[in-house]
């Protein structure tokens, strides 16, 4: 199990000891967090929206709460706090921590238990911190406790603040919260739930929008203090593998119901639900073998040299060479920052500011779509990565795609036909074309943009982090998709965070680091001995989990045999 | 919403979600729209019936001046002896023509301008901006009070006026909508695939910044109906002998503690006129609200 | 930010300038030239000539413009057509007079606005909020001189005669009352509207949220985590309100008969007083330009981000 590799990690970092965490005896494996039948409803139309749910917590262990969007496990991550969102309300069940019932306390005696008995690390801390007090104030009513002196109020700040690994100065105290990063704020967020020495903590998704180096510095530190301090943690995700990493329980939830709950190790190694099973299975694996490479061709499709590119004074790329063969695929791995957008958006026509040549099918594009020919245009076609803003809501799925169809190659004799084709290789039904984009669910507008973008019949698809604002089952599906459009022959260029994606979807991958290529080659020769430092610590980084159920090699559709042995 | 039904069938469709709604039809829902459709029709219907059933004309002497209790003038003459009810039944529907000839041009030329400075940035925001802001820089009546002192009051300027001081802060609203817009990558979509600047302006941004739009056309309505009427009553709109609301307050107002029906009839069905429209506005705006924040998913 | 303020009073300058141009082509367009409109019909053509030369009216309009320009600066206004007095000591009396009555409105309305918004934020949905709502809506609608005649046939002479409809020399300060009254009740309702939308967003913020979760008292939520976060916007607006207030004096006063700017301004379309049309429209933007200037600044300075600068 990777798990227990990973605990083993922990401690051999560089926090300090169980000591720092201050005088409180430590009693780890008590169970202090008991959830019994819990249940919320929306008003006014008593929907419910977590039934009957029922969870238990040990002190210095983690719960893994596992969802997809609209399951619940936000409302009842809060709930936990006894606090519910505007015209939601909390109508049965118990929160016992310790042993008081949070959901049956005054709103006096709920204030009191806040932030001591039980405290709340938000999903985004550049909106959870308040902008307009400096860091001091924010950290030092969080604390609470009139039976402190300020003097001590300060130390205690000082102290969890070293703990989270940030400077415990005065300069850094009069600081403002937008004069962090995003992964110092979301220190300082968990510095402020600490702060008051709490029973339990309840964390919703508190690493969503960070780097995968951050998330795992930031992970690391939830870990040990849990287990430092001796709280119960409760963290919420969509994303089966920190939840892997992390938790010692894992809660399933769906619609609204715990579906399964176990050890971490017993879900995973054999899950009961049909639901964990296929959250499972739609996780990409990290490592693989690659696919076969495609023959080496004289001329490319796409060649991209010595591009170097910026906005305005500040320069994001230099000196980039890529190519991308006919029916292959082609992955750009980078972190946020790294350039890769504006990499896929020049080759696009629709970031202008660069320098260096982009070759198509031998031809230099120019660098405004606008200077393009038609032809070209077509031929490179382009998807983005929100769905949600890139159909226009005014326009049925037919006119989206009629539309670039009869710019770019003419009236068609048979309208109805080219929907349907191109419906088809999106692998949704015709009947989809008169809909407008906001009755269609996330996955099924990728789709539509995936249907808008090959009706034309391009040869090149770039395809900008296509899945990152999708759930992962979701994803796994828009991947396979890619997969039978590459096999019918279209060449990808697919941009992503994901380097578990890389894995399961890419021939060849360039690694983008602040704007350069740090490693360029075969994402089976990348995966098994990455040469370049940034991506080894990317590889290390970046949470997995072996499956050993029956049937759990089919996961994403890969071969069992392209697993390559660790070590 | 994505559960394990949907991603295993995603070739077959689950029946397809009910369309939310469009803004006037969820703007209906609120009771204060209904109320602001039944008030501005009421003043509308006297506005435009209002001539056809007056009892003399509007020039007509039918009494002293500010008598009251005359048989067969129910509210009495106005200062010069006019019957004050004829008078009132032909001065509606100058005002309303006026003001919503000025607010129609207002806000069509703002959205011109608008969507132009938001999509195309750079020195054409600038300079549109800044002429923007000079314009901006004159209160409405103001500027409508020194250009009517200098060419004189004549129709096709108070309309002209009223439509220009409107523009600059139409095209303001305008132009954020249209940012918003153009970050949404379907814009992005269209200029990747070299659709011409003016077709994504009229094809992609104009449809979906309706919603700003409508309301922004209720807000200048009700502000050049405002603005039309006091001109009036400055003796700087329609001049005399016309039968106009405005300049009846005007005419009248020196007698208004021993005739008050000839201002307070004009001067009611503005202010009812100005709440109908202002509550079917806050109706749409509202409904805008919800719709705009409904796109996210 | 001090980089930031200096832009926005380059700006601010620049903008009051080409109102200066404005103002200065408009007048160009009348019909007729300055000294016939002084000396009237039937004056002869040598004192015509005379005039003419007293005024540079010989001279190119560039010219005319830069010595207009430069009398603006410092501080001369021209002479009034009409009673020959210099316009700026013309407009000192009534000047004091507007300023004072929009000073004594403001005062009235930021106030009880401020409060009304907030009270109907924390008591969203309920029936004082409703009522609020639609008051202010009713209000805001109905052009400022409607309202001021309402509230003269409902108060005044002619309804229950507790206060004078018309502004006299000799009357007494109760004849304030209903200019201030009208334009209070002209000035409050955005206000209001801008204080509840702002305290409602605010307090339904995440970090509302999280001050909530850390076991804040509803006090400390209100007045450390949300107030100082509502000023900015509501600021913005309560200066927007006074700078609208420049303008709006002009058809109360003309409606009250207040010796203010706004009768001045109207008696001086009436004689085609040139310089004094000038003048007030001039001094009008000029009071809107700054006001919207400061504004401009109190928005800033109440973003943290911007007061400072990232490290």
């Amino acid at each position: 199990m990777s798990g227990n590799e990973n605990t083993e990690n922990v401690e051999s970092t560089e926090h300090t000891g169980v000591e720092g965490a201050g005088g409180r005896s430590v009693r780890n494996g008590e169970t202090v967090l008991v959830v019994d039948g819990l249940t919320v409803i929306g008003r006014p139309s008593d929907v419910e929206i977590i039934s009957g749910v029922s969870i238990t917590v040990k002190r210095g262990e983690i719960l893994g709460l596992v969802g997809e969007s609209g399951s619940g496990k936000t409302t009842l991550g809060l709930s936990l706090l006894a606090h519910c969102k505007r015209a939601t309300e909390i109508v049965g069940g118990q929160v016992l921590v310790g042993d008081q019932d949070l959901a049956g306390l005054s709103e006096r005696g709920v204030r009191q238990l806040r932030g001591r008995a039980v405290a709340y690390i938000p999903q985004s801390p550049a909106s959870a911190l308040n902008p307009a007090l400096r860091l001091g104030v924010q950290l030092r009513e969080a604390l609470h406790d009139d039976s402190l002196s300020n003097g001590e109020v300060v130390e205690r700040v000082r102290e969890v603040l070293r703990e989270v690994a940030l400077p415990d100065d005065d300069a850094f105290l009069r600081r403002y919260p937008h004069q962090l990063s995003g992964g110092q704020q979301q220190r300082v967020a968990i510095a402020m739930a600490f702060v008051g020495r709490p029973d339990v903590i309840v964390l919703d998704e508190p690493t969503t929008g960070l780097d995968v180096t951050t998330q795992a510095h930031v992970l690391e530190t939830i870990r040990s203090m849990t287990r430092d301090y001796g709280t119960a943690g409760v963290y919420i995700s969509h994303d089966m593998a920190v939840v892997a990493d992390l938790a010692d329980d894992i809660a399933v939830m769906y619609r609204g119901e715990v579906v399964e709950r176990g050890r971490a190790a017993e879900v995973l190694s054999a899950p009961q639900h049909s639901y964990t099973r296929q959250l499972l299975m739609a996780v990409p694996l990290l490592k693989t073998s690659g696919h076969e490479e495609a023959e080496p061709e004289e001329e490319p499709l796409l060649r991209v040299s010595g591009l170097t590119a910026g906005y305005g004074r500040t320069q994001v790329l230099e000196g980039i060479d890529v190519s991308v063969s006919r029916g292959e695929c082609v992955a750009l791995l980078g972190e946020s920052g790294s350039g890769k957008t504006t990499l896929s958006r020049s080759v696009a026509g629709l970031h202008h500011q660069f320098t260096g040549e982009i070759l198509f099918d031998g031809v230099p594009l120019a660098a405004s779509s606008y200077r393009r020919t038609a032809e070209q245009r077509r031929r490179v076609q382009y998807v983005f990565q929100n769905p949600y803003e890139a159909l226009n809501p005014r326009k049925r799925v037919r006119d989206q795609i009629l539309g670039p169809y009869r710019h770019l190659v003419g009236r068609p004799a048979d309208p109805d036909g080219v929907v349907a084709e191109a419906l088809e290789r999106a692998a949704l039904s015709a009947s989809y074309a008169d809909r407008f984009p906001e009755q269609l669910s996330g996955g099924e507008r990728q789709r539509v943009c995936i249907a808008r973008a090959v009706a034309t019949g391009p040869d090149l698809l770039v395809c900008d982090e296509i899945t990152s604002a999708l759930d992962v089952s979701v994803q796994a599906e828009i991947v396979k998709l890619l997969r039978g459009l590459q096999d019918q022959g279209m060449a990808l260029l697919f941009v992503t965070h994901n380097i578990a994606l890389v894995s399961n979807i890419a021939e060849r991958v360039a690694v983008l680091n602040r704007g350069e290529i740090v490693e360029y080659g075969p994402v089976g020769q990348v995966m098994s001995s990455p040469q370049h430092e940034y991506t080894r610590a990317l590889i290390a980084d970046t949470p997995d989990f072996e499956l050993s159920f029956p049937g759990a090699p089919e996961r994403l559709g890969m071969d069992s045999g392209d697993r390559v042995v660790e070590g | 919403m994505s559960g394990p039904s949907t991603s295993t069938t995603s070739t077959t469709p689950t029946a397809p979600a009910r369309r939310r709604p469009g803004l006037f039809r969820t703007a209906w829902r609120f009771g204060r729209t209904k109320v602001g459709v039944v008030l501005t029709g009421l003043i509308v219907l006297i506005a435009v019936a209002g001539p056809f059933v007056a009892p003399y004309t509007p020039t007509e002497f039918v009494a002293k001046p500010f008598e009251t209790g005359v048989d067969g003038a129910l509210f009495g003459g106005d200062n010069r002896g006019r019957d004050v009810l004829t008078r009132f039944l032909w001065g509606g529907w100058t005002l309303l023509l006026l003001a919503g000839s000025a607010a129609g041009l207002g806000v069509a030329a703002g959205t011109v301008v608008g969507i132009i400075a938001g999509y195309r940035r750079g020195w054409v925001d600038d300079v549109l901006m800044r002429a923007n802001d000079v314009l901006l820089a004159f209160p409405q009546l103001i500027a409508a009070l020194l250009v009517m002192s200098i060419i004189g009051p004549k129709v096709w300027l108070i309309v002209a006026v009223i439509a220009v001081s409107h523009m600059p802060r139409v095209a303001r609203v305008i132009r954020e909508a249209t940012r918003k817009v153009i970050e949404q990558d379907y814009v992005k979509a269209a200029e990747a695939i070299g659709l011409p600047r003016w077709r994504i302006m009229t094809v992609e941004i104009l449809p979906n910044v309706t919603s700003p739009l409508l309301v922004e056309l209720g807000l200048r309505l009700t502000y050049s109906i405002g603005v039309v009427a006091v001109l009036g009553f400055l003796g700087m709109g329609l001049q005399p002998p016309t039968a106009d609301w405005g300049l009846m307050i005007n005419e009248n107002r020196q007698g208004m503690s021993i005739q008050p029906w000839a201002v307070a009839l004009p001067v009611s069905a503005i202010a009812v006129l100005t709440v109908g429209a202002n509550l079917i506005t806050d109706g749409l705006s509202r409904a805008a609200i919800g719709i705009d924040r409904g796109v996210e998913k | 930010m001090t980089r930031l303020i200096v832009v926005r009073l380059f700006f601010g300058a620049l903008t009051l300038w080409a109102v200066s141009l404005v103002v200065f082509a408009a007048t160009q367009a009348l019909p007729g030239d300055a000294a016939q409109l002084i000396l009237g019909r039937d004056a002869t053509p040598e004192r015509l000539e005379a005039l003419r030369n007293q005024l540079n009216l010989h001279e190119p309009v560039a010219v005319q413009y830069m010595q207009w320009l430069q009398g603006l600066v410092q501080g001369d206004l021209g002479t009034s057509f009409s009673n020959r007095m210099p316009v700026a000591e013309y407009l000192t009396d009534p000047v004091r007079s507007s300023l004072t009555l929009m000073g004594l409105s403001a005062l009235v309305a930021t106030p009880i606005a401020l409060f009304l918004g907030a009270f109907s934020a924390l008591r969203r949905d309920r029936a004082f909020d409703h009522t609020s709502s639609m008051g202010t809506l009713v209000v805001a609608s109905i052009p400022e001189f409607v309202v001021g005649i309402l509230l003269i046939l409902m108060l005044g002479p002619g309804g229950l005669g507790l206060f004078p409809s018309v502004y006299a020399r000799e009357g007494g300060p109760e004849q304030w009352i209903l200019p201030v009254l009208t334009l209070a009740l002209a000035v409050a309702p955005p206000i209001v509207r801008m204080m509840r939308a702002t305290m409602i967003e605010v307090l339904e913020s995440e970090y509302v949220q999280q001050a909530r979760l850390k076991g804040m008292g509803e006090r400390t939520v209100l007045w450390r985590h949300a107030a100082p976060n509502a000023i900015g916007p509501v600021a913005q607006v309560v200066a927007l309100q006074l700078a609208w207030l420049a303008g709006g004096v002009v058809a109360i006063e003309f409606l009250f008969n207040f010796p203010g700017v706004g009768k001045v301004l109207m008696d001086a379309i009436e004689n085609r007083d040139v310089p004094l049309i000038q003048a007030v429209v001039l001094l009008i933007a000029g009071i809107y330009i700054l006001v919207n200037l400061i504004a401009d600044v109190i928005g800033l300075a109440a973003n943290p981000k911007v007061r400072v600068a990232n490290r």
